[in-house]
């Protein structure tokens, strides 16, 4: 716990001091006839950010904030494994999102999770990851008419849409 | 009576096929949501908010706020019969409701719950009624510096009255503003923060993104960690029948004084930002205590310990929506979730709906009346349904979440940028959250800042430039200095504390 606290509020400190150069892009202070610069309220917002990590930071150095006292480990090595299947997971899912499509990636995300960190069975894992994308197509595609995206899966749901044109 | 009459209009839309058909579902659903433990209103309305564009914003709206009352019945399912809570909403309901379980009185702490709820919730809509009109009223004289007061103020309540790390605090609510900025300067037009040159952001950040991202993803990843280590809990027994349920209203009748502290408690309470259903419900636990003949009793199977906090919770839920509907400043993050949903509908937030929205208004607000009624008999109705929710693997759950979570982020801008930044952003929220960051102070300020930025740009323009014009004017002045004064309560409490110490020292 006493490292991740400081680690966060080091990144944070170097994501707010960005976040205050990205925003000095635009003007920060008074501009005659039109008030406030576009940049002003993200520059001072961002500075406040800093502040508040600069704080964390010094109270982490002194000791004087229970996190930064803490003995606790922040992820012992079980619930470190768990996070990154389960972050992992979903962030190659989305990536997955790109080239094979939503239809293609559900089902391996639902047979991994249910098949692989569930434990269940086979049947009932095959059962999941048919009926949920059908699910999803009908009421997304079919009543609300939201196009999900299918990347090189595209052309085969032509002759599908048509059934319901 | 004018409200009187503006009310029976407003039953006469909630009541229209479609839309009492959205009280029963959301009720349903929120109830279901509410009893799966780790997920509470807040959750289900940022994950269903998308699929809410079918319906018109009126039908949208009765939806989601039958699906937030609902999940406060519903919270209070896996409280008793678990002992986990089923929301933050529903914790001080294990401290009575678990040992009434334990005793095998599960049943009569269930249907205590959903009466107190009832109880709750009714007479919070009653005052609801009579306190929005002429709160909108007053509002609609406000003008810039007054609508930026009064943000000030709402996440002052968070500095103050939070109870978080306060410079965590801070750091949430500035980058939850400083991330609704991005896309193009709303004045100038000019882009703004459009980090790495990535097109996607020229769009800005929907406020869905984030939410979904914190209160989906994130909060799955928090429960994921959570079973693990508390592993499986046993579900306790209840057995319902006909004549137990009548001996148990009537024992539930003797504690009529919980559940009326705990209304009016948790309405008021929930009205604050910072405040709400949570806390309301832990404070009405210990006045409660305070105010009964037999103290002892609490923690060990009072009735009134689960009426309390029951009745406050509801009454809060309804609370928040007060400042939402009438100032367009969410009271919770539920309602901030269901504010952001009204600007994507089209609809202005703030006392013109009074004025100009009256059917959406008066239509929600008798849904509320619905809804409660609807929340209380499924709830009776369908309590071994709930239980076998409870017992539904997390193994299979998470995964369906998450899928709703995927393609809800999708679906509003149908754009695969947001659904990277919607898991970005609940990975990094859920590792910020295990270091005690507070993250309902940012999703509030996302929502916000559009609303806040232009407040306070134009009314330093009125003024050239100068911060008094929020000290000079009627209203803006005591809101403003209560909004300081919150700002600066833990300074202040800080400094008299060190006194005192040196006092004590001497």
């Amino acid at each position: 716990m006493r490292i991740a606290e400081l680690v966060m509020a080091i990144v944070m400190a170097i994501f707010s001091a960005y976040l205050m150069w990205k925003s000095a892009e635009l003007p920060i202070g008074w501009i005659p006839d039109e008030g406030p610069g576009g940049g002003f309220w993200p520059f001072w917002l961002a500075a406040a950010m800093l502040a508040s990590c600069l704080s964390i930071i010094y109270k982490w150095v002194r000791k004087t904030s229970p996190l930064s006292r803490s003995t606790e480990i922040f992820m012992d090595s079980e619930a470190l494994k768990g996070f990154v299947l389960v972050a992992g997971s979903l962030l190659v899912t989305v990536g997955l999102f790109h080239y094979i499509g939503i239809y293609g990636a559900l089902p391996l995300f639902l047979i991994f999770h249910i098949r692989f960190l569930g434990g269940h069975s086979w049947p009932f894992t095959g059962f999941m990851a048919v009926i949920t994308p059908v699910i999803t197509f009908l009421f997304f595609e079919i009543v609300l008419k939201i196009t999900l995206p299918k990347g090189l899966t595209d052309e085969y749901f032509y002759p599908i849409f048509a059934l319901f044109a | 009576m004018e409200i009187l009459g503006l009310l029976m209009d407003g039953f006469a839309i909630a009541l229209q096929p479609l839309n009492l058909g959205l009280i029963i579902v959301g009720c349903a659903l929120g109830l279901i949501i509410g009893a799966m433990p780790g997920l509470g209103s807040v959750n289900g309305v940022a994950i269903l908010l998308p699929i809410t564009f079918l319906v018109p914003p009126t039908g949208a709206i009765i939806f989601l706020a039958a699906l937030y009352y609902g999940a406060m019945y519903g919270g209070a399912v896996s409280s008793i019969m678990l002992g986990i809570p089923g929301a933050s909403t529903a914790v001080a309901t294990t401290f009575d409701g678990r040992p009434l379980a334990l005793q095998g009185h599960a049943d009569k702490a269930l249907i205590a719950a959903a009466t107190a709820s009832f109880v709750g919730g009714t007479i919070s809509v009653v005052l609801f009624t009579f306190f929005a009109p002429p709160l909108a009223h007053v509002a609609l004289v406000f003008g810039a510096p007054e609508e930026f007061a009064l943000m000030l103020l709402a996440f002052a309540t968070f500095v103050g009255l939070g109870g978080d790390d306060i410079a965590k605090t801070i750091f949430s609510i500035c980058i939850g503003l400083v991330l609704s900025a991005v896309g193009l300067d709303i004045m100038s037009g000019e882009p703004r923060l459009i980090f790495f040159d990535i097109p996607g952001f020229f769009r800005g950040i929907n406020f869905l993104v984030l939410a979904i991202g914190i209160y989906g993803i994130g909060e799955m990843l928090w429960t994921i960690e959570e079973t693990r280590a508390t592993g499986g809990a046993k579900i306790s027994e209840a057995t319902v029948t006909f004549k137990r349920t009548m001996a148990a209203l009537r024992e539930i009748m003797g504690a009529w004084k919980a559940g009326l502290m705990g209304s009016f408690l948790g309405y008021f309470v929930g009205i604050l930002p910072a405040a709400g259903a949570t806390p309301g419900a832990l404070m009405a636990y210990g006045v409660a205590k305070q105010i009964s003949k037999d103290p002892d009793k609490f923690g060990k199977g009072a009735l009134e310990g689960v009426v309390a906090p029951e009745s406050a919770n509801n009454a809060a839920s309804t609370g928040s929506m007060l400042p939402m509907l009438t100032l367009g400043i969410p009271g919770s993050p539920t309602t901030a979730i269901l504010l952001g949903g009204m600007v994507i509908w089209g609809l202005e937030p703030g006392p013109l709906l009074f004025v100009e929205q009256k059917e959406f208004v008066w239509g929600l607000i008798a849904s509320l009346y619905a809804a409660n009624l609807a929340a209380l008999l499924i709830n009776i109705a369908f309590i071994p349904v709930f239980i076998w929710v409870l017992k539904m693997p997390f193994t299979i759950l998470a995964p369906i979440i998450f899928v709703l979570c995927l393609i809800g982020g999708y679906a509003p801008t149908q754009s695969l940028h947001d659904v990277w930044l919607m898991v970005g952003f609940g990975i990094v929220g859920y590792l910020m959250r295990k270091l005690d960051y507070p993250l309902a102070p940012a999703v509030l300020a996302i929502v916000l800042g559009p609303l806040a930025e232009p407040a306070l740009r134009q009314s330093l323009l009125i003024n050239d430039g100068s911060f008094s014009i929020f000290f000079s004017r009627p209203y803006s002045a005591p809101i403003m200095i209560v909004a300081l004064i919150l700002l600066f309560l833990p300074l202040i409490k800080l400094v008299v504390n060190k006194v005192r110490v040196k006092k004590a020292a001497a």
